[in-house]
Order: C-alpha cells, then sequence, then structure tokens
C-alpha cells in the first residue's frame, strides 16, 4: 500500500483562455422544465465559458440534477433554448445527438459503474463501443486514463470490489475516455471520506486543466468545491438566486444565500415544517395566558 | 466467465435442443415414416357410413400398413361418403375386386381402413375407385340387430 | 357504508384503467424493442451471452423438473389405465399429455421463475443505479444493448427448454412405466408412435413453447425497465415479473389449446 501522496497546490483558473472565447460552451435562456402544474425549472438563464470549473449548488430538489440531463439532451425544455457548443440540444435528431453525447462525459452520483464488468472494461466501454480502435491502443488509453485518477493497478479489479471512492474514480476515468470538451459531475463529493473528497476534488480541477475542458460540478458541498472553483450559481425551487465568483458568492446578501453558505439554521430555509401552532398541537393553548 | 467456455456452453445448449426435437419428431412422433414414405398413389372408395374414420388414419392390407387417408369428402347427390387414400407405391397391386371396410383396432381404438384383396387379374391404377365396399359397424345397429333379433325368438318360449 | 362501496368500485375502476395503460405502455415498448434490434444482428455475441445466462443456466432446473413429470404421469397415469386393461397405453398418455400441454407450459413457468425474474432484477437494478443513464449519456443505446438482447434470449432459449423437458419427461415416463413398473417396452414406444403425429403434437407445442417464450421475455425486461428505481421497486417487479408471466402463460395455453386442439 504506497503513502498517499501530498495533494499538490491547484494549478489557477484560465481566465484569460476564457474571456478570449466569444460564445459559452453551454448556454440557457429562459429555460422551464416541468411535467403539467409542477415546474422544476422556472425561466433559467445561465452560461458556462470555455474552460472553466463551474458549480451550481443548491438545496435537494431544486433542480440541479435535471439541468445536467437537459444538457445531456436526455429530456427536453418545455420552454426556451439550451445551446451546447453552439447548437441548440432540443432541435438535434438522434444520430447528432449522439455525437455531440461523444463531446461530453458524465459522472454520476455513485459512479454508475457497469457492475458486470470488470474494472478496465468499463473505462474501455465508450471506446469499444463508439471507436474504431484496435484493441491494443484501447488498451494503452485505458491504462492512460485509469494512471491519471491513480488507479491503474486496480485494472482487474470488478466493481463490486472497490470502495465508494474509488469507484468513483473510475467512473471519472470513464467519463474522460473519449477526452470530452465537457465534463459534468453529479454530487460527485457526496458520502466520501476527507481524504477521497481532497482526491477527487484535486481530479476535477487537473483534469480540466490537463484536456483544455470546461467543467460543470452540481453539488451541495460547500466547502469542498469553493477551492476549485471559478463560478458558482446558487440554484433555488427552479431558479438562480445567485451567482459570482466564489468571493463574491460568499459575499452575498442574498437571504437564500447568506443562509446557504454560512450555514444558518434557520433563516430564509425556516427549520420546521409548516404545521400547526406547537401549543395547539399539545393541547396547551388557553391553559397560560 | 471466459468467452470462449460461454459459447461451448450455449452451443451445447443449442444443440441439446435440436436433439430434443429430433427425438421427439422421430422416435416419438410419426415424422420418420412421413420422411421414409415414398411415392403413393391416390384411391377412392365410397362408404356409407364412415363411423370415426378421420384423415391420416392408416389403410392397412394383412394388418400391415401400406397407406394413410387422404381426405373424407360427402357426395351430397349419392348420398355417401368419399374417402380419398394414398398407397404407397411399393404396394401396386391390389386387383380391382379388392374389398375395403372400416375395423376398428381393438374394442375402443381408433378406426382405419382395411383392404382385403380379391382374386381379379386386372389391377387397380391411380385414381381408381374401389368398388367394393363395407361401412364402418355402428354400435347403435349392432344393438338394434340383436334387440330385433330376440325380438324375433320370444314368440317360441 | 354506501360511500365505502363506492370508493372500492372507484379504485376498481382505476386500477382496471391503469392496467390498460399500463399495457399500452407494455405494447410501445415492446416495440420499441423490436425496432431495436438491429444491434443483435450485427452483434450476435450479445445475444449468445445473455442465452447463455437466461437459457443454459436454466437447464438444471427444467431436466430435473422434466424428469419427476414424467415419472409422475406414468405412476399415475398407470393406475387408471390398468383399470381399463390398457396399461400398453402408458406411453401414448405421457407423451401426449407432455408434448401438447405439459412441456411447454410446465418449462415456460420455471423459466419465468427463474430465468424472467433475474432478467427483470438485472434490469430493473441497472435503472436503479443509473447504469442505463449513463450509458445514454456515452451515446450508446441502452434499448440496443441490455433490453433486445435479453428479450432474443429468452425467445429463443424457452422452445429449446422446452424441446429437451418433453424428451427427458417421455424419458422419465419410460423409466417408471417399462423398467419399475412392467408394462411392456415394444407397446410403450409403437403405441406412442402411432398415437403421436408430428404436425399435431409437436410442432404445436413447438409454437406454443415460441408464444409463451416471447411473452415470458417481453413481461420480464419491460418489468425490469419500468421498475421504480429502488430496492422495494426492484423486488415489486421481479415479484410481478412471476405473477404476471404465470397467468399470460396459462390464460394462452388457453387460447392455443383451442385453437389447435379442435376435435382431435
Amino acid at each position: 500500500m504506497s503513502p498517499v501522496p501530498p495533494v499538490p497546490s491547484l494549478p489557477p483558473a484560465p481566465a484569460a483562455r476564457a474571456a478570449a472565447h466569444a460564445e459559452p460552451l453551454v448556454a440557457f435562456r429562459g429555460v422551464s422544465f416541468g411535467y403539467g402544474r409542477r415546474m422544476i425549472l422556472e425561466g433559467l438563464d445561465l452560461e458556462v465559458p470555455r474552460g472553466q470549473v463551474v458549480s451550481i449548488m443548491g438545496g435537494s430538489g431544486c433542480g440541479k440534477t435535471t439541468l445536467l440531463r437537459l444538457i445531456g439532451g436526455a429530456v427536453k425544455a418545455s420552454s426556451g433554448s439550451v445551446r451546447v457548443a453552439g447548437q441548440a440540444v432540443e432541435t438535434l435528431r438522434r444520430d447528432d445527438l449522439y455525437r455531440l453525447r461523444r463531446r461530453m462525459g458524465m459522472l454520476f452520483q455513485f459512479g454508475a459503474l457497469f457492475t458486470d464488468l470488470s474494472v478496465f472494461d468499463n473505462v474501455a466501454f465508450p471506446m469499444r463501443e463508439r471507436t474504431d480502435l484496435p484493441e491494443p491502443v484501447i488498451r494503452d488509453l485505458v491504462l492512460l486514463k485509469l494512471h491519471a485518477v491513480g488507479l491503474r493497478g486496480a485494472a482487474r479489479l470488478m466493481p463490486n470490489e472497490l470502495s465508494g471512492g474509488m469507484a468513483r474514480r473510475v467512473a471519472l476515468a470513464r467519463a474522460i475516455a473519449l477526452d470530452p470538451e465537457l465534463i459534468m459531475y453529479d454530487e460527485p463529493f457526496t458520502g466520501l471520506d476527507p481524504i477521497s473528497l481532497a482526491v477527487i476534488s484535486n481530479l476535477i480541477r487537473t483534469l480540466n486543466v490537463a484536456l483544455g475542458a470546461t467543467s460543470i460540478v452540481v453539488t451541495h458541498d460547500v466547502r469542498e468545491s469553493m477551492r476549485i472553483l471559478d463560478y458558482c450559481y446558487l440554484m433555488a425551487e427552479g431558479r438562480i438566486v445567485a451567482r459570482g465568483t466564489p468571493d463574491e458568492i460568499l459575499a452575498s446578501d442574498q437571504p437564500y444565500a447568506r443562509q446557504f453558505f454560512h450555514g444558518g439554521i434557520d433563516g430564509a430555509v425556516p427549520f420546521h415544517y409548516p404545521g400547526a401552532d406547537y401549543r395547539t398541537e399539545l393541547g396547551l393553548a388557553g391553559h397560560d395566558r | 466467465m471466459e468467452r470462449s467456455t460461454l459459447d461451448v456452453w450455449v452451443g451445447i445448449f443449442v444443440v441439446g435442443g435440436l436433439v430434443a426435437l429430433l427425438v421427439l419428431a422421430l422416435k416419438v412422433g410419426n415424422a420418420g415414416d412421413m420422411l421414409r414414405a415414398g411415392p403413393t398413389y391416390t384411391l377412392t372408395a365410397t362408404f356409407e357410413n364412415i363411423g370415426g374414420l378421420k384423415p391420416r388414419a392408416p389403410v392397412k392390407s394383412s394388418g400391415v400398413t401400406v397407406g394413410r387417408v387422404a381426405s373424407i369428402d360427402y357426395d351430397p347427390e349419392a348420398f355417401v361418403a368419399v374417402v380419398t387414400l394414398r398407397i404407397d407405391r411399393r404396394y401396386a397391386r391390389f386387383p380391382r375386386d379388392t374389398f375395403a371396410t372400416i375395423y376398428t383396432s381393438g374394442l375402443l381404438g381408433e378406426q382405419y381402413v382395411g383392404l382385403a384383396p380379391g382374386g381379379d387379374d386386372r389391377l387397380l391404377a391411380d385414381g381408381d375407385r374401389i368398388t367394393k365396399t363395407q361401412k364402418a359397424v355402428v354400435l347403435e345397429d349392432l344393438i338394434g340387430q340383436f334387440l330385433t333379433s330376440r325380438a324375433g325368438e320370444t314368440p317360441q318360449k | 357504508m354506501i360511500d365505502r362501496g363506492l370508493l372500492t368500485v372507484r379504485g376498481a375502476g382505476r386500477s382496471t384503467i391503469d392496467g390498460v395503460l399500463r399495457l399500452g405502455y407494455a405494447t410501445r415498448f415492446l416495440w420499441l424493442t423490436l425496432t431495436h434490434s438491429l444491434t443483435c444482428l450485427q452483434r450476435p455475441r450479445l445475444v449468445v451471452r445473455e442465452i447463455y445466462f437466461s437459457g443454459v443456466l436454466s437447464l438444471v432446473i427444467v431436466l430435473v423438473s422434466g424428469l419427476f413429470v414424467g415419472m409422475v404421469l406414468a405412476l399415475q397415469g398407470y393406475q387408471t389405465l390398468r383399470t381399463y386393461g390398457s396399461e400398453s397405453a402408458l406411453g401414448v398418455l405421457v407423451a401426449l399429455s407432455l408434448l401438447r400441454e405439459l412441456g411447454p407450459v410446465i418449462s415456460a413457468l420455471l423459466f419465468a421463475s427463474r430465468a424472467g425474474s433475474a432478467v427483470t432484477a438485472e434490469i430493473g437494478l441497472m435503472k436503479a443505479t443509473e447504469q442505463l443513464r449513463a450509458m445514454e449519456m456515452m451515446a450508446v443505446d441502452p434499448v440496443a444493448r441490455v433490453i433486445a438482447p435479453r428479450f432474443w434470449a429468452g425467445v429463443l432459449s424457452l422452445p429449446v427448454l422446452s424441446a429437451m423437458f418433453t424428451a427427458i419427461g417421455i424419458y422419465g415416463g419410460y423409466l417408471i412405466g417399462v423398467v419399475l413398473l412392467g408394462v411392456d417396452e415394444g407397446s410403450f414406444w409403437s403405441q406412442m408412435q402411432n398415437s403421436v403425429d408430428f404436425r399435431e403434437d409437436v410442432v404445436n407445442g413447438m409454437i406454443k413453447s415460441l408464444v409463451f417464450g416471447v411473452a415470458v421475455a417481453w413481461i420480464a425486461v419491460f418489468e425490469g425497465y419500468d421498475a421504480p428505481p429502488t430496492a422495494e421497486g426492484v423486488s415489486g417487479a421481479t415479484t410481478r415479473t412471476v405473477v404476471t408471466s404465470a397467468l399470460a402463460i396459462l390464460f394462452l395455453d388457453y387460447i392455443l389449446t383451442s385453437l389447435m386442439f379442435r376435435g382431435a
């Protein structure tokens, strides 16, 4: 068991590169999405410039994961437009959508590794399915990707033999298998020990730079993500309530943002679930004046 | 699971199924007869009553199956049943006065057509009609005959 | 009291409508599976792999059950036939019962319990752990890659299993009838050969098992794909596969029997 290597200092955000590109990689304009009367997203405007690590934060059920599904074209917006790499996702036909997806990689919440395939075969899966590369080339590429996440030695293991953190790293290796331009992370920090947390957040940053890619991180882990972000959006009930660089958003005085970032127990989001008056329920009303 | 081992097992599986199907078809069923059957020729025979005779029932001579009943039709003008028999060409030497009778195998078994050759020198050819036929024994007629003959005896008692 | 009655009626009505809606959804899903089956032809290895897991791994239960069913048929049939002095017809009894009814039906029921529920659980679990979504995001069609091969494997495996069930059942009948109970070996086989018709009995039995195969495979993949992505959801779906398959098999058996064996 090799000793845990020290976490290297994180590389700086390529802000200059971002400014050079006019069109953002991902742009939401007035996007609404919902089922019938239940609107999950309402009139959303969002931009992800190229080369940056952008996070979308919010409480559970605010619609963060739906955003990722809209970007990937898995669901269609009820109104508004979702543009990825200059293309309106909702207008794409199946083949064009599949071609666009090839330029994206997604890390699912608990890895979503294929349980009947080994670690090696999992990472090789997108290469075997979507390219005509010969096996020896695939083998080298897989080992490269696994090395990038530090799991080259685990290539022969099966997913059920991996710890949570390792499984997520393998899934990350699989997500970057085809060198995507856009990497999406769905709650990558959930349920990890501090060491794995540091490893994953470090990987998100370094891979973004190494691949020259853009990353979108959906999370509600404030502490871990603030270290690696270039820009942050805060969502509540289907809308964006605050946005800015980490410094800007931490200083925001929007009530929900204040409670979210500074850990308030009671504030914009009340502690108590709405219900009847406490005294009345206990039968004490009218007993003391 | 090695890919090759998997393939071997699936191969064994499919072959096993085919073997089972063949066994069922040939040993258990009568597909063997169908396959072994060579060229055939057709004869027709009319019966007043075919009883329980069904298509594909055997046609036997001296107890040996020489053919099958191909089809059974009704002639509305002569009011008789017309049975088409398909006989194996190996047994093409039936004389013109062959008797065709409908028998029952065993007491409750299925019915078949029995051919009893006569003495005529001329032979039945493809498409010929067997003129000498005897209808099937119908149980109700038999009981009726028995009762009538008993009734005839009673006055003497 | 009337309120409760009305509530029950309304509940029953809603269940029926839900059932019909679900059947419609299931039919659309079947159509989706069929139209996405091209990959199965291009990559037969996917289907072969599933035939192994559905068919080959069901061999043991099918063969053992077949043997015992044949043996029981011979035991039971012998007693009854003896009272009519027709023990030599035992072969006919065993063969026709197995070929026409018991072979296709029982092997289909066993297949649904073993392979059908396994497929449902597998697909449901893949859905719950977002594996199907991950495939979609990697631009691989999960219906073509995961669902269709399992469907066709079921359709192809069941007739094979059915034939083997029937064959070993007849052999079991022979063991009990001839070897144990003393029925004449010659009459056992010759009477059987005379009474079993290839088209009427063997082929019809195979057609039945093919129809059952389609039904069981369809139910298994649909329930898996439609299962709620939770532990209870998947477990409920596997139960539903077994129950719905059993009902479908018996219902289709009645329909097919009434169509095939009219006054034979």
